[in-house]
């Protein structure tokens, strides 16, 4: 397989010591090494930080040099202004048009995607590699190219504004299909299924009874997945909520972004508020969702 | 594939339905769940993906033909080609070359330090850390901000008047930069947001990929006597390589359809990438046509333009693939 060019420079000859035999895991990692993390993370958190700063002063202090390093006092004013004032109807009505959104997509994606991976993991029908090629061949049709149409579809459907607008094309994505069918045909025992129908079960009570608790870590990481691309969507929402009373976040933020306000406090007074739900959300389940990214991404 | 041809007891153990029709009936009835069930499972993801994928990518190819209005949508008339004539050579043209070449600088600017970056970080997370939990964590924080979240910021941050950025070049005795008039700083900062936003991302997806190589490998080069470096670039790069390429295909993918950065840094003047279009992506040129100009055929034509633009990118990354695969 591999091969590695065999050079016998004399440093590695010197460096080769029993201990450091091993993989790149094994090596503890130096001050340069650690050094570099320090400053990357840094790098990572500061605009973070940055919208906290920025949010808790006033619209003058925010622009002035040398820049507040300190967070000041204002942070309550900024957020109840965003709060009462983004959009047309406020933050907090965002926040809870985002939350419902969000919370719908997850829920049907999750709902649909064991469905649809259980049938293709476990489930032997004509056809079934044919639908799961297409499956995954759906994942190259960019969302962008199909906007203009998808609009005009949502006005005929009575949804133009509407928050259905946004949850209808993603009740279920192939991504979801794909993580689960990926997931259950390792984690599912065939023998677990046979011994269900045995009993006499039909296919929805193995769905329920069988698949549903064993495939529930990953529904939990799709879900969560699934929430914070919704929560984070951007391009569809803008144009099927263009001009709403009733918008999302990000709808919102945009708004405070290009509209009628240069108040740069009060702009990320919005951003923090718009993040902090899904910020926190990932320092609890962080390990959890770097764990589905990284399968998902794999696998893909 | 024939279909599923195994008999199953049709008399469960529990209640045996003792009198032949009614088992024949049970028997039929599981039959029929058996037959049905994995399309019924199936067809949700089918029927959202036709309704809301297929459909309307077609219809984007039917649109382009005519001339359609935002305000009455109804209403198309037919011109054939003249959508993408006029956007390839007509008056409109300079705008779809401008956004192409934006495109392409923004994706080259924003994928390739990106990536880079990402994989040496990846490396460094692989070695034995104090606080690893605390540098993943850090690294992928950025993932979890919305895009409009984070340009907002980055905004503030490259604003001409009082931006951090300009403080920062200030402290070193740089002049100050026009982040959003100048052609290329503003590219730049578009493309910081991008990087900002996915390096962590990407990393977490190398450290997960190193992870799985499979150690007697490093053992065997230790044991030939290859340094770290060599480790490095002899066993972790060619190992790593499905998962490059993997994320190389979709970080092009998403630098081809940019849209929420560069339209958010401009401020007012956002939707048309900058006062002078000087960060225009295609993306943003779609929207502007479409739903600033109300000319949703022209729209339609540039939506499909990219799309072929997209089926190119994934072709050259195969392509690309293939030949690396063979060279080894």
């Amino acid at each position: 397989m591999t091969t590695i060019p065999v050079q016998h420079s004399p440093t590695a000859a010197r460096r080769r010591r029993p201990r450091s035999l091993g993989a790149g895991g094994q090596h503890r990692a130096g001050p340069l090494a650690l050094t570099v993390l320090a400053l990357v993370s840094l790098a990572s958190l500061f605009p973070l930080y940055w919208t906290l700063v920025a949010a808790s002063t006033d619209g003058h202090r925010v622009i002035s040099t040398p820049p507040p390093l300190l967070p000041g006092g204002n942070l309550f004013d900024n957020i109840g202004y965003v709060w009462n004032n983004a959009g047309a109807r406020g933050m907090g009505v965002a926040l809870l048009n985002s939350t419902l959104v969000a919370g719908t997509v997850a829920l049907s994606t999750v709902a649909f995607s064991v469905l649809a991976g259980f049938a293709f993991a476990k489930l032997r029908f004509p056809g079934r590699g044919a639908l799961l090629a297409l499956v995954v061949a759906t994942m190259a049709v960019p969302a962008q190219v199909s906007i203009v149409p998808l609009f005009i579809l949502m006005k005929h459907l009575g949804l133009g504004n509407q928050l259905g607008a946004l949850v209808l094309p993603t009740l279920v994505t192939a991504f979801g299909v794909f993580f689960m069918r990926q997931y259950l045909s390792q984690a599912l025992p065939t023998e677990l299924l046979e011994a269900a129908r045995v009993d006499g079960a039909n296919s929805l009570r193995v769905v329920w009874h069988v698949v549903v608790p064993i495939a529930r870590p990953a529904m939990a990481v799709l879900g969560m997945l699934a929430f914070v691309q919704s929560w984070n969507d951007f391009l569809w929402p803008i144009i099927a909520m263009n001009g709403a009373t009733n918008p999302t976040v990000q709808v919102a933020l945009a708004g405070l972004g290009t509209g009628w306000s240069t108040d740069w406090s009060v702009i990320t007074a919005g951003a923090l508020v718009g993040t902090l739900p899904l910020l926190l959300v990932f320092t609890v389940f962080g390990r959890q969702i770097v764990g589905g990214i990284t399968q998902g991404a794999l696998k893909g | 594939m024939a279909t599923p041809t195994r008999t199953h007891r049709t008399d469960p153990p529990g209640s045996p339905p003792t009198d032949p029709p009614a088992r024949a009936r049970t028997s039929r009835l599981h039959r029929w769940d058996r037959a049905a069930s994995p399309y019924l499972f199936v067809a949700p993801f089918f029927l959202v993906f036709a309704a809301f994928g297929l459909f309307p990518l077609l219809y984007t190819g039917w649109l382009s033909l005519h001339r359609v209005s935002l305000y009455n949508v109804d209403q198309a008339d037919w011109v054939g080609l003249q959508n993408y004539w006029d956007l390839l050579f007509g008056p409109p043209s300079h705008f779809f070359w401008n956004a192409l070449r934006n495109t392409i600088t923004l994706g080259v600017l924003s994928t390739v330090p990106q990536l880079l970056a990402a994989l040496g970080l990846a490396h460094l997370l692989n070695y034995q850390l104090p606080a690893r939990g605390f540098f993943r964590t850090a690294l992928l924080a950025p993932y979890a901000t919305s895009v409009a979240a984070a340009t907002l910021v980055f905004a503030l941050i490259f604003s001409p008047e009082g931006g951090m950025a300009n403080w920062l070049l200030g402290l070193v005795g740089a002049g100050p930069v026009q982040w959003e008039a100048g052609p290329w700083s503003s590219q730049f900062a578009v493309s910081v947001i991008v990087i900002w936003r996915w390096t962590g991302y990407n990393a977490l997806i190398y450290l997960a990929a190193m992870q799985a190589i499979p150690r007697e490998l490093y053992e065997a080069a230790a044991i030939d006597g290859a340094s770290r470096w060599q480790q490095f670039r002899h066993v972790t790069i060619p190992e790593l390589r499905p998962t490059i390429l993997f994320t190389v295909v979709v970080s092009s993918i998403g630098a081809t359809q940019l849209f929420g950065e560069p339209y958010l840094f401009g401020g007012q003047s956002g939707h048309q990438g900058g006062a002078d279009h000087q960060y225009e992506t295609l993306g943003i040129l779609m929207y502007d046509t479409g739903f600033h100009h109300s000319m949703l055929g022209r729209a339609s034509a540039i939506a499909w333009t990219m799309f072929g633009l997209l089926l190119l990118v994934g072709l050259a990354n195969t392509l690309i693939a293939r030949r690396l695969r063979s060279a080894n």
